[in-house]
């Protein structure tokens, strides 16, 4: 019988303390924010999309050696190129070369997989990964970047 | 108007729950054969999420199935690409300094109390209350920040390499984990006083669910589900692996059998864990974190490999089968929920439909992992 009963105190109390944790977290400073009036700064390493980096001259640093295109592992980056000739002086006398130039960068995000291959193995440190996170859209198409149109819209 | 229906006495019905159940924590389907709120037979069934890992592991190269390892089990992802990680150096013969070896168990640490306590939240919430789901995912977003600092992602992270981590820990990392620790265990004092104490939690856990060391055994059941049912077995201590032997912790083991041992099991790893982590902050070498000499093509030599790591969920085994090329042979990975959840069939028979659904709550499931 006073088993009963001390079972019943018991638990009464501890309902109590309960009551009184969730009191006291009334009082706490609140730690969300309202999101579309106030955002949280991305940390630095964020992943977000990747996007092209530019030299000092405004260019992309590519050299579309395709590294990135090979190394990714759902096939989401294709690039391609156009040889450009342009004029060395070596020795004396001027030589005409051969370069290739990036003419087109499509990231298709709807399969990436924010894995860091790319970047990882771009030895000319050409691309890295931006901040972006308010990406919400009903069509598939808005997830095709044209990251070297990006890029002119972010210098022009 | 339709007639009422009479269930005769020895007459049972068929109840689905899932695949789109809260209860299921995913798209579990398990077909209940009900008599009144009795369970007479129960059968899971699967594929519902079922994606291909294992055959996306042997059609692409090494380096390209690290994102898929992640994707596995979203709540304690870093263990498996552990796994996946520890299981190709072992192949390939690659050696990792030792400071990456201790970031990653620091951070698979930290990855671990963050899914045991999103567990926490959501074993209570399936009980019926709601309120502590709100304070662990607060500690938890504590965490996730953390790792979001180092890693770069929140939930499938893709930071190990073979040999070694994608960057450095910042300057950050170090005195934000170690404000994090006694942060945790004033937290893991307050779950102890609003939920392991309270009456209604215990009224519906102790003596529930009962889950014999036998049944474990004959299921392959490992982590917190096993050592709830008495079995001392944890792979970092049994068979260990990267830099766990040097830590002091204790591997939590109840004889209870029930829900209730199962939950305490996960609370005092929790503690563990923050012991470990402890450790390692304070072990942490300076040095490198990638090996100077590293094949920059992977191609670890013929021959069958295996590797288990402790999960936030069990034992996590992958098996790699090399033929010397570029692709994996066979890419085998043995998931521990997989193993966990078919306990539940047999062992819920007889068992009311609620106390039923605390024993799928405290196995901790997570689909995507089981179908992989």
């Amino acid at each position: 019988m006073s088993a009963y009963f001390s079972e019943i105190f018991r638990g009464l109390q501890s309902l109590a303390i309960g009551m009184g944790i969730t009191f006291k977290e009334f009082f706490k400073p609140v730690v969300t924010v309202s999101y579309p009036m106030e955002t949280i700064k991305m940390s630095a390493r964020y992943r977000g999309h990747i996007e092209l980096i530019e030299n000092e001259e405004g260019e992309p640093k590519c050299v579309a050696c395709g590294m990135c295109q090979r190394g990714c592992p759902s096939g989401c980056i294709t690039l391609e190129s156009t040889s450009v000739e342009y004029q060395v002086e070596e020795k004396g006398e001027t030589k005409t070369k051969k370069k290739k130039v990036l003419s087109k960068y499509d990231l298709d995000f709807t399969t990436c997989s924010l894995c860091g291959q790319c970047v990882e193995s771009c030895n000319f440190g050409a691309i890295d990964f931006s901040k972006e996170y308010n990406l919400a859209s009903s069509r598939k198409e808005d997830f095709h970047f044209d990251l070297l149109k990006r890029l002119k819209e972010r210098n022009s | 108007m339709s007639a009422p229906i009479h269930i005769q006495p020895g007459e049972t019905f068929t109840l689905n729950v899932g695949p789109q159940h809260p209860a299921t924590h995913g798209v579990l389907r398990v077909k209940l054969e009900m008599d009144g709120e009795y369970i007479v037979h129960s059968e899971t069934v699967l594929g519902y999420i079922h994606r291909m890992h294992e055959l996306m592991g042997e059609n692409r190269t090494y380096p390209q199935v690290l994102p898929n390892l992640s994707r596995m089990d979203y709540l304690g992802a870093l263990g498996y690409t552990h796994g996946h990680v520890l299981a190709i150096e072992r192949a390939a013969g690659i050696e990792v300094p030792e400071r990456a070896e201790y970031i990653r168990a620091i951070t698979v640490e930290l990855n671990r109390i963050a899914s045991h306590l999103f567990w926490f939240g959501a074993f209570v919430m399936d009980l019926g209350g709601f309120t502590p789901l709100m304070y662990a995912i607060e500690d938890r977003e504590y965490i996730l920040d953390i790792l979001e600092r180092v890693t770069g992602s929140r939930l499938t992270y893709c930071y190990y390499r073979f040999g070694g981590l994608y960057n450095d820990i910042d300057d950050e990392f170090v005195p934000a984990t170690k404000a994090l620790i006694p942060r945790m265990r004033e937290s893991l004092k307050k779950y102890d006083a609003l939920v392991t104490g309270n009456i209604i939690l215990q009224k519906r856990l102790k003596d529930i669910g009962p889950l014999s060391k036998e049944l474990c055994r004959k299921y392959g059941a490992t982590g917190p589900v096993a050592r709830g049912s008495g079995i001392d077995f944890d792979v970092r201590k049994n068979e260990p692996y990267s830099v766990y032997p040097e830590f002091d912790f204790d591997v939590p083991v109840y004889h209870e059998c029930d829900s209730f041992a199962r939950y305490k099991v996960r609370m005092d790893e929790m503690e563990q864990s923050l012991r470990i982590i402890e450790q390692g902050l304070e072990k942490l070498p300076d040095g490198p974190i990638m090996p100077e000499k590293k094949p920059k093509l992977i191609k670890p030599p013929a021959g069958d490999y295996y590797q288990a790591v402790e999960t936030a969920r069990g034992s996590f085994g992958i098996r790699i089968v090399s033929d010397g090329g570029k692709n994996a042979y066979r890419f085998k990975l043995r998931s521990p929920t997989y193993s966990n959840m078919h306990l539940f069939d047999e062992a819920c028979e007889g068992m009311l439909i609620m106390d039923a659904l605390a024993l799928m709550g405290s196995l901790d499931l997570v689909i995507p992992e089981i179908d992989r």
